[in-house]
């Protein structure tokens, strides 16, 4: 059962076979073209394949959105080293709720895609980074990942190409730090997950400082379809620059929360309005974060926009990894700035200087606001110390941290005001931190 | 130091997972792994870990202090972990993270004495759309009201488990 109802608008190509039954079994998948993509991707040069991405225009749904026909090209193809495929399901990023139904109503359209990265760069091994709050899940792809063998999909004699690729998932023990993909690839090689210099990217010297294609669940996910009906087929479906779909989360004051699959450039406010409903007790829109709590906020008057990567980068925000959370007029957004900054303090790794001081200071900052104790001159201190974070870190955690936390002061400086001089927080009743 | 059979099968699993040189990357599945079956991570858990992959006790031990699911203390036989974070916060989240406290009289990461219920307060568990969410153990618990968060808790100390506790929806097998 879906954990939430399914929407006419969607635009159902990745999560098509979430309300077949028993559409995580190998039967299912088969009886739904299932695998055939990756049968014609075998009878394909690594060139071919790669073009057909790039044809796609499908970019990183992580957050980044970095075209990924071209980040596989990036894979040095004569390099002695074994190559190596890394899905990043280590879904953290608040907001974000995707990559858990895809794994778990469609586990081997996962794997499919994983095979046909690995047919792209000559990779004979893939693995899965599963965080490890989803337990569950990797049970599932455990399950999926025998059922693959079993079947010959994967293994010594994949399909019968005569060609090699195996796969195992990797568990997690939480840390949001490790979906930042240098990060990510220290921790899966048994490490604190402090992340790398780069360059070298992945694609160079990721994994055991081989070449690695790292990317996130739902990209691959996009690949089989891109292969079943071609690059032009998924570029079509989205807006220009922007191929294909993405599964968006919808949270907060809405009617309707829930994942929805929409092409890329649907209108936000329809998306609020239409998809999810519209406002929760008919309260009016104050602010949406577009795409996960690194995102910087948009005000209800900056939400008419297509949702796709240049159009919210236009407005100076970021599609991100497709967490849509809306508030409405009774959220505090002293509070909301608080609590995401909260988040970024406990998750710094510690490894830059301006990210683990920034985040706690500013965290520090927050509180104090938040409890009528701040200083008219700490609106100004809360935003030159964020800004001092910016570009000034390994990773892009310190970025994450002090964007939005940019965007709530700027946007937001009147409610910034009315903090100020003991005054108790107008929205105390609506919204309270419980320990920050 | 001895594990149950299935652990011991995992373990094998795991360390075949890697190649004969990397066996290090199992660190940190083994030790999740471990804790569960032996309650905590445990000097002679490191060591065996250690010993195991190849890694020295100490790059076992720096892993430890970095990752938030793993604690050198025992928690409770059911670990109730409330989402706070932002779209949990914006329907509830925080309302009830303070029940939870109210109705077992812990407070965050402690446990009670007799060891059934540990609280935790924790960020984004992947569970927006569906807030705000809970989860015992590895198991999700969404949408869940105060109302429900007591029933929960009152079902986990008359010793149901929590599949047996009515009103109280699990959504992940």
């Amino acid at each position: 059962m879906l954990y939430n109802q399914p929407n006419p608008l969607e635009v159902k190509v990745l999560s098509r076979r979430f309300t077949l039954p028993n559409s995580q079994s190998i039967e299912t998948y088969l009886g739904s073209d299932g695998y055939k993509a990756l049968e014609k991707a075998l009878g394909m040069t690594q060139e071919q394949i790669i073009d057909e991405v790039k044809a796609s225009g499908l970019r990183g749904r992580g957050g980044a959105g970095f075209p990924t026909g071209l980040k596989w090209s990036f894979v040095p193809r004569h390099s002695p080293k074994p190559k190596y495929i890394m899905v990043n399901a280590d879904e953290s990023e608040p907001g974000t709720c995707k990559d858990r139904l895809l794994i778990e109503y469609d586990p081997h359209q996962l794997i499919e895609g994983v095979i046909i990265a690995g047919q792209a760069v000559g990779a004979e091994q893939g693995y899965i980074y599963i965080r490890g709050e989803y337990r569950y899940l990797i049970d599932v792809m455990d399950r999926a990942i025998d059922e693959a063998y079993a079947k010959g999909i994967l293994g010594d004699n994949v399909m019968g190409s005569g060609r090699k690729f195996n796969l195992a998932s990797h568990s997690g023990a939480g840390a949001y730090e490790c979906g930042e993909e240098s990060a990510l690839l220290e921790s899966f090689e048994g490490k604190r997950g402090n992340p790398r210099i780069r360059p070298p990217f992945p694609a160079v010297a990721g994994c055991y400082q081989s070449p690695t294609i790292l990317n996130n669940v739902e990209t691959f996910c996009a690949v089989p379809p891109i292969f079943l009906n071609g690059g032009a087929y998924f570029a079509g479906l989205g807006s220009p620059k922007n191929g294909g779909t993405r599964l968006f989360c919808l949270s907060g004051h809405i009617n309707k929360p829930g994942v929805y699959e929409l092409p890329m450039g649907f209108n936000l406010m329809r998306m609020i309005n239409e998809v999810g409903g519209g406002m929760r007790g008919g309260k009016k829109l104050k602010a949406v974060i577009p795409g996960g709590s690194s995102c910087p906020v948009l005000k209800a008057d900056e939400c008419d926009i297509a949702m796709d990567y240049d159009s919210v980068a236009a407005a100076k925000s970021m599609l991100g990894s497709g967490g849509v959370v809306v508030m409405d007029e009774d959220t505090c957004m002293v509070n909301a700035a608080l609590r995401i900054m909260k988040f970024y303090a406990h998750e710094s790794c510690g490894w830059c200087i301006p990210c683990r001081e920034g985040t706690t200071w500013l965290k520090k900052l927050l509180t104090r606001f938040h409890e009528g104790m701040g200083q008219r001159s700490d609106i100004v201190l809360i935003g030159d110390l964020s800004k001092n974070m910016l570009g000034r870190t390994f990773c892009p955690l310190g970025d994450a941290a002090a964007m939005p936390t940019i965007a709530f002061v700027e946007k937001f400086k009147d409610e910034f005001e009315a903090h100020l001089d003991g005054k108790p927080c107008p929205y105390e009743k609506s919204n309270r931190l419980v320990h920050a | 130091m001895t594990f149950s059979p299935e652990l011991e099968a995992r373990f094998e699993k795991f360390l075949a997972k890697y190649p004969a040189d990397r066996k290090r990357s199992a660190v940190i599945p083994m030790l999740i792994y471990g804790q569960d079956e032996v309650g905590a991570i445990t000097d002679e858990l490191v060591n065996e870990v250690a010993k195991r992959t190849g890694a020295t006790p100490l790059q076992v031990t720096e892993v430890v202090g970095f990752y938030s699911m793993l604690h050198r203390k025992p928690q409770g036989k059911y670990h109730v972990q409330v989402c706070t974070n932002i779209s949990c916060l914006l329907v509830g989240g925080a309302e009830l993270w303070e029940q939870a406290c109210r109705k077992t009289g812990l407070g965050h990461k402690e446990t009670s004495k007799d060891g059934l219920i540990s609280l935790e307060e924790v960020e984004c568990m992947g569970a927006c759309s569906w807030a705000p969410a809970v989860q015992v153990n590895y198991d999700f618990y969404h949408d869940v009201t105060p109302e429900q968060m007591d029933k929960l808790i009152d079902g986990l100390a008359a010793g149901k488990k929590p599949e047996q506790i009515a009103d109280v929806q699990k959504v992940s097998c």
